[in-house]
């Protein structure tokens, strides 16, 4: 059982996992931090930012002036922004044969895999997840498509160039493999390869392994998932909550006996505790308003936002800010709310229990009636008359690089007697406010993050008991900035196996029964075989059907290993000590070759000579039978 | 901080005037958690004090129970009438201890002989239902504390049927854990004479007791180990003061056998049977005071300490209270005693300091904190075990103070602290492994420590000198531990800082000790440092708002202390700067969607002002706030606390004259603004605090002569009463009172102005009423309020009527008599009025009243008979034995008609 690991970032995982013949991909999550480094996408000209100067190198060079702009220190590429996508060179994603989804957050890189990798699967999600993923696009897209651009930068991207550029443009990775947004068109495509479930519904893959989606209790219709085969269970949690907001809580009891548990998407403000914050955010909020100042709060169009709306829906009359307008401006605003009431199904007991009255379970349908709240698809049209301050608008995208927050940092940022609230963790607001310096508009970090914390995670590690446990390596580690917190890392035994970006991890896991059915008679053989995914495996059943490879066996000694290779003509060698083997470092060649007990890969650019030379160096050491 | 209930069920009985009665059942709500020392709300009802009820005079055996008495011994012994209530006979048995009080017990039975009739009836227990039995056997006890009683009963063998071998032990009826209780609390009531030790020891119930102590019952259990006390203690009266104590061989049979049972448990494995003997030596050292009690520690001191050499020490707990009890009782000497220094025990080898000492050495520090602290509160000691006491309390600050230090290096500013707090003290050996052995046993501590120390702080027997600065600092260590803000480099610090980090009992705990540290004299540096963190933990959002309450009142003291450390009334400049920080972070608070935490800020206003409001300094920081608008606002919060607290503080703030509004003609329109306001509370909030708050704020405005309040009395006063008059709460009509008070109080002066150096000739002294004065009062509907009051359903209020009518009659019209009284003015029409709301026809107006007609009416009224009357509990008919044996016959006749039925 391997695990590829195809993202390196903790809360937007894209894993890929091979298990009993098949290969599941678990989430499709897509690091958008990438978009930090580009100037942002005004909606209405900016003469501020378009008139920012040209960035030149230190002797004076300019030909990245085009390219690159210069705002209060901090350069940015002037281009379309572009996404990080997850590792597509790990694995051959054409073999993917399912994608579990566990929540909304965790599916945007899904139309890059889907419509551009090969891929012939299945796509599995609940339907909210479905829903509320599909806005989620439909508004990135949006907030993308309609600032066109007429340049796209690239020359800053080639490495010898990247090197001379200032941080964090000069750190960031593989930024030869990012990637411009997807469209409208990709975004259909790819859902409709979807194919919805729900909760505790058990699915059969080929017959091999059964998956399952549970109630995770962090968004409406997240799910962690359970795969398991007759005699084997590994559990994927992805984006956990115990805390009781709005959707269906957490079902816990099922994870229990998993032989491997896969842990991602922890809060990735471990130190923030929600209720803080969302105190936090109404007291600056009263403040700013009452002062006659706004407030601006960048965020997703769903999530948080009702809980948010739920709280001030208590608080406003208490806090005498009946009178002070709301605003919820997003291409998808609407759908969001509307949504939003109809998956009863999928929210907590108190919310379900709301519909048979019959009343909405969420109480911004009644700060929509009274006129409180109101929701405009952008900032132009209705929006513009309507318009009154002192107000708070809640506008995305929380970046601060596209859709209508632009405008409104544009437009408040200038006075100290507005804010801007920060309640999305995704992004740091430091890096965010980058670009909009120097700001005299207060700012207020209030993040919200609801996923499970390490004290959380300890507890239901003990509940849940699994023989291993694997996660992201920054959850084996206390975060850089706070690295005396022990208590910040997850703390079990036998420790947690760790996973890097672009890492193939074999999983702790002996297989040690099998199923089988013997029938008396064999079975038909197919007549006609077929290209389809479903044939290819009966194909595989069937041996005589294609030539048999051969087995080999034995393992690799490395000094000698290495003394072949000299021979062979490569020389900087270097070889290094992994916990499972070695791994040689060609470094001429740009080349890794990984020796492991159990398995050997070649790791190269692109270069298919080289590598099938250096297969056939491996293979003289094996024997084969 | 929830709201905490508070039912009170008050019968009033206002029949004193002219007979009649009128009552009425009063609910109210209270919340808990004021401030410390400072009581917000309105006080408690006074309880009825049940002594003024218990007149003798109720309580003997008077004709009337002795005529009931036969009959109800009848039905107790009667197994087919049940007794409905046990609380009956608990409270006949309350009256048959009163009465033996007073009275002959032998007497009592010998008049009564259906009592000796029941209890030996008791003695065929199959015929008696548990709970009789129960009574019986404590009914025998209490009439047998008498020693010719006790040998009355003894003839008939009665005593020895119910409490020998051959008695209770033998009944079925010993399986119920309260005959067992009843056997025993009988038993103690009859241990009171020397012929009871005989008893005792011949019946063979001591070696019943020994057993009874691992009773299943803890009640059961409890009272076994106390009885065994009891008999000791009974053992050691009585003895020739001035003769040699004898050796324990040589003391009455059944202290040896005690004595002897103590010392076969203390050798016990079992950890039960250990603490069971180290619970009657404690509480026997604990309550006799008796030289006796130094030949017993002689006796028992080497046993004890044998329990040091056993690992684990069993019952640490046990061990720690005895060791301190006998401690205590070493500093009683006052009596003749030579106390803990007298030759022999100095000598011993166990003397009790030496196995103090070596128990603090070897319990762990949980256990050694109670010790060490008790050790450090004991009136006398030896400095050395004060000093080791001490170190034991300190050991874990200086634990994480060593912790926290900077690793590599030269040793940095803890470090030194750290030393500093354990210079000279012993065992300082504690390391973070042993602190974190596990995070709840690490927070325990920590907060037990904290609490111990903050305990000791403001004792005097705090020791000298008090390591202020390294304690100070170990609590803003363990603050910052807790908000995650240190920066430890060692890998325990950092562990520690896992286990701390948001713990909001050790938050809780160390901000209560760094409250109390302000007590003491601080660098200047390290105020810096304190003001710092309580910022921080204000400013937090991470702050629970338990913590936040703690945080404010730590800053409360520290601004205090910070004034006493400037020398002078004002703020220091540190304190002035903190100022300018806090408020901003006030003004967040303010605005919180949780209302404790809005309540926490605004009661921590009203204290800011209340402290510094006049301070310049202080009143430019507050008013270029907002925080005085914000709390305007809060008038309106829709939870009523919030609604209370901040009537409390914008009263408090414009008394100040620091109302948002700056300019003087907007201010006196705002300040009308806010009497309004209040007066609109007051009238029509449907809770009862914030209109209470009102009133306080308002008889404070009228005391203090505030100018609002000034400018218009009556009209205010008149305003005021209309409003109070109709209020539901009685709290509310007590402050009502209060307020009316305050207002004859200042009227009486303003028309009466006394010199205290005037020279006055008796005659002039007596009060003579200026007859604007009685105008005044005429003219407003303040008599009408009073006197309605009188009649209130609520006693409290009555009482409050009563009283202030008798101070206006005293102030008035104190040397007329009854005669006086009818060649008066005639006050027939409003006598007619108050009788009438007397009966419960509160709708009639007192109509005009003439201050002639007011003066007569005052000195018609039986004020006194009428105090007297309020101030006894409403149920003090009720509480008379007669009520009580006719209560319990009724009842067994309402069976009986029951069971009439049913055939």
């Amino acid at each position: 059982m391997k695990l590829y690991c195809l993202s390196g970032h903790p809360t937007l995982p894209c894993n890929v996992l091979k298990f009993k013949s098949t290969t599941i991909m678990l989430d499709c999550g897509l690091d958008m931090t990438s978009t930090l480094n580009f100037l942002p996408l005004p909606l209405v000209q900016s003469p501020r930012l378009s008139n920012l100067p040209g960035w030149s190198l230190k002797d004076g060079s300019v030909f990245l002036d085009k390219e690159l702009k210069e705002c209060s220190g901090h350069v940015f590429v002037d281009s379309v922004p572009e996404f990080c996508l997850p590792e597509t060179e790990l694995i051959d994603l054409s073999t993917v044969d399912v994608i579990l989804i566990s929540n909304y957050h965790c599916m945007m890189a899904l139309p890059y895999i889907t419509e551009h990798t090969g891929f012939t699967g299945t796509v599995y999600a609940t339907e909210p997840t479905v829903q509320i993923g599909r806005l989620l696009m439909e508004e990135l897209v949006n907030f993308i498509e309609r600032v066109p651009k007429a340049q796209s930068a690239s020359l800053w991207k080639n490495k010898d160039v990247q090197r001379l550029l200032p941080s964090p443009l000069k750190d960031a990775v593989e930024v030869t493999t990012w990637r411009r947004c997807y469209t409208m068109q990709e975004v259909n495509s790819a859902l409709s390869k979807i194919q919805l479930v729900g909760y505790s519904q058990k699915i059969e893959l080929f017959g091999a392994v059964q998956v399952t989606p549970l109630s995770s209790g962090y968004a409406l219709g997240s799910s962690n998932w359970i795969i398991q085969s007759h005699y084997e269970k590994v559990s994927y949690v992805s984006g956990s909550s115990l805390l009781t907001t709005h959707p269906q809580p957490m079902d816990q009891a099922s994870l229990k006996n998993s032989d491997v548990l896969l842990l991602t998407g922890l809060t990735q403000i471990p130190t923030a505790n929600p209720d803080g914050m969302v105190g936090e955010f109404c007291s600056n909020l009263a403040l700013t308003v009452r002062n006659g100042g706004n407030v601006l709060v960048p965020c997703y169009p769903s999530g948080v936002i009702y809980d948010l709306l739920e709280c001030l829906y208590q608080y406003i009359d208490s806090a005498g800010l009946s009178s002070i307008p709301f605003y919820f401006i997003s291409p998808v605003a609407n759908s969001s709310l509307e949504f939003s009431q109809i998956f009863a199904e999928w929210l907590c007991h108190n919310k379900q229990s709301k519909v048979y009255l019959p009343e909405p379970p969420f109480p911004h349908a009644e700060l929509i009636q009274t006129n409180k709240l109101k929701h405009y698809p952008s900032i132009h049209g209705d929006f513009s008359n309507d318009f009154r301050q002192p107000c708070v608008v809640f506008t995305g995208h929380p970046s601060l690089r596209c859709g209508d927050v632009v405008h409104f940092m544009e437009l408040w940022g200038k006075s100290s007697l507005n804010t801007v609230i920060f309640t999305e963790p995704d992004f740091s607001y430091l890096e965010a406010l980058a670009p909009y310096q120097p700001l005299a508009m207060k700012c207020v970090y209030c993040p919200i993050d609801t996923r499970l914390n390490f004290i959380q995670v300890s507890k239901l590690l003990k509940e849940v008991q699994p023989l291993h446990v694997v996660c992201p390596e920054q959850y084996t580690q206390p975060p850089p900035a706070q690295s005396h917190r022990m208590d910040l890392m997850i703390d079990c035994q036998p420790p947690a196996m760790s996973y890097r970006r672009a890492e193939v991890l074999a999983l702790p896991f002996k297989r040690r029964y099998e199923k089988i059915e013997i029938m008396p008679e064999p079975p038909p053989r197919p007549t006609q075989p077929t290209s389809s995914k479903k044939r290819k495996r009966v194909s595989e059943d069937v041996p005589d059907c294609k030539v048999l490879k051969p087995l080999l066996s034995g393992s690799i000694p490395v000094e000698q290993f290495v003394q072949t290779l000299e021979k062979h003509g490569f020389s900087d060698i270097k070889v290094e000590d992994t916990a499972k083997g070695h791994i040689v470092l060609l470094q001429e060649a740009e080349t890794l070759i990984q020796l492991e007990e159990d398995s050997t890969h070649i790791i190269c650019d692109n270069d298919e000579t080289l590598r099938v030379r250096l297969r056939d160096l491996v293979l003289k050491f094996l024997q084969k039978f | 901080m929830g709201p905490e209930k508070r039912r009170g069920l008050w019968w009033c009985e206002a029949k004193a005037l002219w007979g009649g009665a009128c009552g009425c059942v009063e609910r109210s709500l209270r919340r808990g958690g004021a401030w410390v020392g400072v009581e917000k709300r309105n006080p408690p009802r006074p309880e009825a004090d049940p002594g003024k009820c218990r007149g003798a005079s109720v309580l003997i055996m008077d004709p009337e129970c002795s005529r009931l008495l036969p009959a109800l011994c009848a039905v107790l012994a009667d197994p087919r009438q049940p007794v409905a209530d046990d609380t009956c006979l608990e409270k006949l048995l309350d009256w048959f201890k009163t009465v033996t009080e007073t009275e002959s017990s032998l007497q009592l039975l010998q008049d009564h002989p259906c009592l000796v009739e029941l209890l030996s009836h008791v003695l065929k227990p199959q015929d008696v239902s548990p709970r009789v039995l129960s009574f019986a056997l404590r009914l025998a006890g209490a009439f047998a504390a008498q020693e010719d009683c006790f040998q009355y009963l003894q003839q008939g063998d009665l005593l020895l049927g119910l409490f020998g071998e051959a008695g209770a032990l033998g009944w079925s009826a010993w399986s119920i854990p309260s005959v067992r209780s009843g056997w025993i609390q009988g038993l103690c009531a009859l241990a009171h004479h020397p012929s009871a030790l005989h008893f005792l020891a011949d019946s063979g119930a001591v070696d019943t007791v020994f057993s009874l102590q691992g009773d299943p019952s803890l009640f059961v259990a409890s009272a076994a180990s106390q009885l065994l006390v009891y008999i000791l203690a009974l053992s050691m009266q009585g003895r020739d003061a001035g003769s040699p104590i004898p050796e324990v061989a040589a003391w009455p049979v059944c202290a040896q056998k005690i004595v002897s049972h103590v010392q076969e448990s203390l050798h016990s494995t079992a950890a039960p049977q250990v603490t069971q003997a180290l619970n009657v030596l404690t509480t026997t050292f604990g309550r006799c005071r008796s030289p006796w009690m130094e030949v017993l520690w002689g006796q028992l001191s080497p046993l004890v300490a044998s329990l040091l050499k056993r690992d684990p020490i069993p019952a640490a707990h046990s061990l720690v209270d005895l060791l301190l009890s006998v401690a205590r009782l070493g500093s009683w000497d006052a009596a003749g005693w030579r106390g803990w220094e007298s030759p022999v025990l100095s000598s011993a080898a166990c003397g009790p300091w030496e196995i103090l000492a070596q128990t603090l050495h070897r319990l762990s520090p949980t256990q050694a904190g109670p010790l060490a602290l008790g050790t450090l509160k004991l009136q006398r000691c030896p400095q050395e075990l004060r000093t080791q006491a001490f170190g034991i309390l300190l050991q874990p600050l200086a634990c994480i103070l060593k912790a926290t230090a900077q690793a590599p290096g030269p040793p940095g500013k803890s470090y030194h602290l750290a030393s500093g707090l354990l210079d000279g003290t012993a065992g300082g050996s504690m390391t973070v492994d042993t602190l974190l052995s596990s995070k709840s046993a690490c927070v325990g501590l920590l907060c037990q420590t904290l609490a111990h120390l903050e305990e000791l702080q403001t004792l005097p027997q705090c020791p000298s000198p008090w390591p202020q600065e390294p304690l100070l600092d170990a609590a803003v260590i363990i603050l910052r531990l807790c908000d995650g803000s240190a920066d430890p480099s060692s890998s325990g610090a950092g562990r520690l800082c896992g286990t701390l980090a948001g713990c909001i009992r050790v938050q809780r705990a160390a901000l209560d000790f760094l409250g109390t540290l302000s007590q003491g004299m601080s660098p200047q540096e390290s105020m810096l440092q304190v003001f710092a963190i309580l910022l921080k933990n204000l400013e937090s959002p991470e702050s629970s708002p338990t913590v936040l309450k703690k945080a404010f009142q730590a800053t409360l003291r520290w601004l205090q202390s910070s004034v006493k450390t400037s020398g002078c009334s004002d703020l220091s400049p540190d304190a002035l700067l903190f100022l300018g920080e806090l408020f901003p972070v006030l003004q967040k608070r303010l605005c919180s969607p949780c209302w404790e935490v809005r309540d926490s800020a605004l009661e921590f206003l009203t204290h800011l002002s209340q402290h510094w409001g006049g301070q310049a300094d202080f009143r430019e920081e507050l008013q270029s706030s907002e925080v005085p608008m914000l709390a305007c606002q809060l008038l309106q919060d829709p939870e009523s606390y919030v609604r209370a607290s901040a009537v409390a503080a914008t009263g408090q703030l414009f008394s100040r004259g620091l109302q948002a509004t700056p300019t003087s003609s907007e201010n006196l329109q705002a300040q009308q603004g806010l009497l309004m306001d209040l007066m609109y509370i007051l009238s029509t909030d449907s809770e009862g605090f914030p209109r209470r708050a009102v009133l306080q704020v308002f008889t404070q405005w009228l005391r203090d002569g505030h100018a609002d309040v000034a400018r218009d009395t009556e009209w205010f006063v008149t305003t005021v009463l209309q409003a109070v008059s109709r209020d539901l709460d009685w709290e509310v009509r007590v402050q009502g009172l209060e307020l009316v008070q305050v207002f004859l109080t200042q009227t009486l002066g303003r028309f009466r102005p006394r010199c205290p150096y005037a020279v006055t000739l008796p005659e002039a002294t007596s009060p003579t009423p200026h007859p604007e004065f009685l105008r005044t009062l005429c003219r407003l509907p303040l008599f009408e309020f009073v006197f309605r009051a009188l009649f209130d359903c609520d006693r409290p209020v009555a009482q409050k009527a009563c009283d202030l009518l008798l101070f206006l009659r005293d102030e008035t019209a104190p040397s007329s008599g009854p005669q006086e009284t009818r060649d008066g003015p005639n006050s027939a029409s409003v006598e007619v009025a108050l009788q009438r709301w007397q009966e419960g026809e509160q709708g009639q107006p007192l109509g005009d009243l003439e201050p002639e007609a007011m003066l007569a009416l005052l000195r018609s009224l039986d004020l006194e008979g009428l105090q007297g009357k309020l101030a006894k509990s409403s149920d003090h008919i009720e509480k008379s034995p007669q009520s009580l044996l006719q209560d319990m016959l009724a009842t067994v006749g309402m069976l009986e008609e029951n069971e009439a039925d049913c055939y």
